[in-house]
């Protein structure tokens, strides 16, 4: 969970940053869009690069899923019975991590035919995000979808990046609240960064 | 006081149970909890009733014996051990959901008593240093620093109640094991068995049953004696360290 988590959180670190090139404007949001490609050269080949990220990518959240649904089985069969008198338990971003997780991968199916293999996308041409991502925001459905996605990220990240620390020993009770803050502050910046996206295109601010 | 109590009774591991409703009255709000129910079992009696099977030991708060989940919290809603739980911290008048604790690894025998001999087996599958028997050794023969003798002994306060399991959404033991682990492996006489004590006894938790950690942190906040909730990272570094040393 917490090795897997943590290289999907590193990518979205990096993915959020490009995606806000989109305020440059077309030219620049696709030319570096082109340069991704590209990226390895002339080690790599043309294009190789993003197949080695895609191909770490799925395996990332393959694992990461088959692991959260192996710990859920086991958690439910640890607490078979309930308790008659109920409450709520932990925070509201703990308690979401399973079904914040489920809308996360529906997400992530839909992203990959929206704007990789463009099969659902209403403009659908390649090498041309730009154009396609401006489409794309401009159907509202697309746009709650997205920001209700990123929400979800935010509060998986909150709890997630915290828990990641726990797990993989890096927390102390001096660092405690440092790591928190932390989980706070990433999960805040990843969910404004991705937002904006669709936010400037509704108000016009990138068309 | 006059309550109304809802009190699990089961009357063996394998018959089915149910919330039983009792009114209490005459309760002195001096009373523990366990005396309230002292008074319930005596009236019980007195009608020729089952009392109701509750643990309990010291009732000072010492050996863990007593646990009972009150109002949905392990130990009621202070932060203590139900037989140092008073009735002043409740209101004239209330209604009292008292359950017994829920894991699978934690059975119950009868109404409020659960086995909690999951919790020995982990202990004896690595809780223990290898000294030599005989006279107690002189008491400044192994220097201990300060820092490391408080982290010590923060984590030897637990009392194997079992409340962090309890109130773990998980049933996990994992606070119960980190404080045992980490009481022993930061102390030099418990170095010998560093590496295979944090193995052996994680190896053990799991075999029992208890769940996964997703750290929730409802143990920490449950645990009538304060261990902390990064006790639990210090146990997976034990255990990430001791893997790479390959025991
Ligand atoms: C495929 C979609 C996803 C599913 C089904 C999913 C589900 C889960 C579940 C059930 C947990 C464990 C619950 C807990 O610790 O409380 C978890 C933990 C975590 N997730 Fe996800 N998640 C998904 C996507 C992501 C993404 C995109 C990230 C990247 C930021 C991420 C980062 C993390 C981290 C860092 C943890 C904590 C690991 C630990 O406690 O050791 N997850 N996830
Ligand atoms: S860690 Fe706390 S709650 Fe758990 S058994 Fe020890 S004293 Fe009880
Ligand atoms: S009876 Fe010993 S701790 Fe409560």
């Amino acid at each position: 969970m917490a090795v897997t988590g943590v290289a999907m959180l590193l990518f979205l670190v990096g993915h959020m940053l490009g995606n806000l090139k989109i305020f440059f404007g077309a030219p620049e949001f696709n030319a570096y869009a082109a340069w991704l490609r590209t990226i390895g050269e002339p080690v790599l080949h043309y294009g190789w690069f993003l197949w080695l990220m895609r191909l770490g990518l799925v395996a990332a959240v393959v694992l990461h899923g088959v692991a959260a649904y192996q710990l859920s089985r086991r958690d439910r069969a640890a607490r078979p019975a309930k308790y008659a008198h109920r409450r709520q338990r932990a925070s509201y971003a703990t308690r979401t991590m399973r079904w914040g997780g489920v809308i996360l991968a529906l997400f992530i199916v839909w992203h990959i035919l929206d704007l990789t293999t463009l099969t659902v996308n209403p403009r659908g041409q390649a090498h041309h995000p730009y154009e396609n991502i401006v489409a794309d925001f401009r159907n509202w459905y697309a746009d709650v979808f997205y920001i209700v996605a990123m929400l979800a990220l935010g509060l998986h990240i909150r709890h997630g990046f915290w828990s990641a620390a726990q797990t993989l020993g890096a927390n102390n009770a001096r660092r405690d609240r440092a790591l928190k803050a932390l989980a706070n502050a990433l999960a805040l910046v990843l969910t404004c960064g991705f937002i904006a996206v669709p936010v400037a295109v509704m108000t016009g601010v990138v068309s | 006081m006059k309550l109304t109590l809802r009190i699990w009774r089961q009357t063996g591991p394998d018959e089915p149970g149910r919330m039983t409703t009792y009114d209490v009255t005459g309760i002195s709000p001096d009373m523990s909890f366990l005396e309230m129910l002292d008074h319930l079992n005596e009236e019980l009696i007195l009608a020729g009733d089952e009392p109701v099977a509750f643990d309990h030991d010291c009732r000072e708060g010492i050996c863990g014996a007593c646990g009972m989940v009150i109002n949905g919290r392990a130990h009621g809603p202070e932060r203590t051990t139900t037989c140092q739980l008073h009735m002043r911290h409740f209101t004239d008048g209330d209604t009292i959901d008292v359950e017994p604790w829920r894991a699978a690894a934690f059975p119950v025998v009868k109404d409020l008593v659960v086995d909690r001999s999951a919790f020995d087996r982990i202990i004896g599958s690595g809780g223990y240093i290898t000294a030599p028997t005989g006279a107690a050794p002189e008491a400044h023969a192994t220097a201990v620093p300060k820092p490391v003798a408080d982290t010590a002994f923060e984590h030897a306060e637990c009392i194997g109640c079992g409340a962090c399991v309890a109130a773990c959404p998980n049933g996990s033991a994992m606070l119960f094991t980190s404080a045992k682990v980490v009481h022993l492996n930061v102390l030099p006489q418990g170095a010998p068995e560093r590496e295979s004590r944090v193995l052996d006894m994680v190896g053990a938790m799991d075999a029992e049953g208890f769940g996964g950690c997703t750290n929730t942190g409802e143990c920490a906040t449950a645990c009538p004696k304060g261990i902390p909730l990064p006790s639990i990272a210090a146990m997976n570094r034990e255990y990430l360290r001791a893997l790479s040393k390959g025991r």
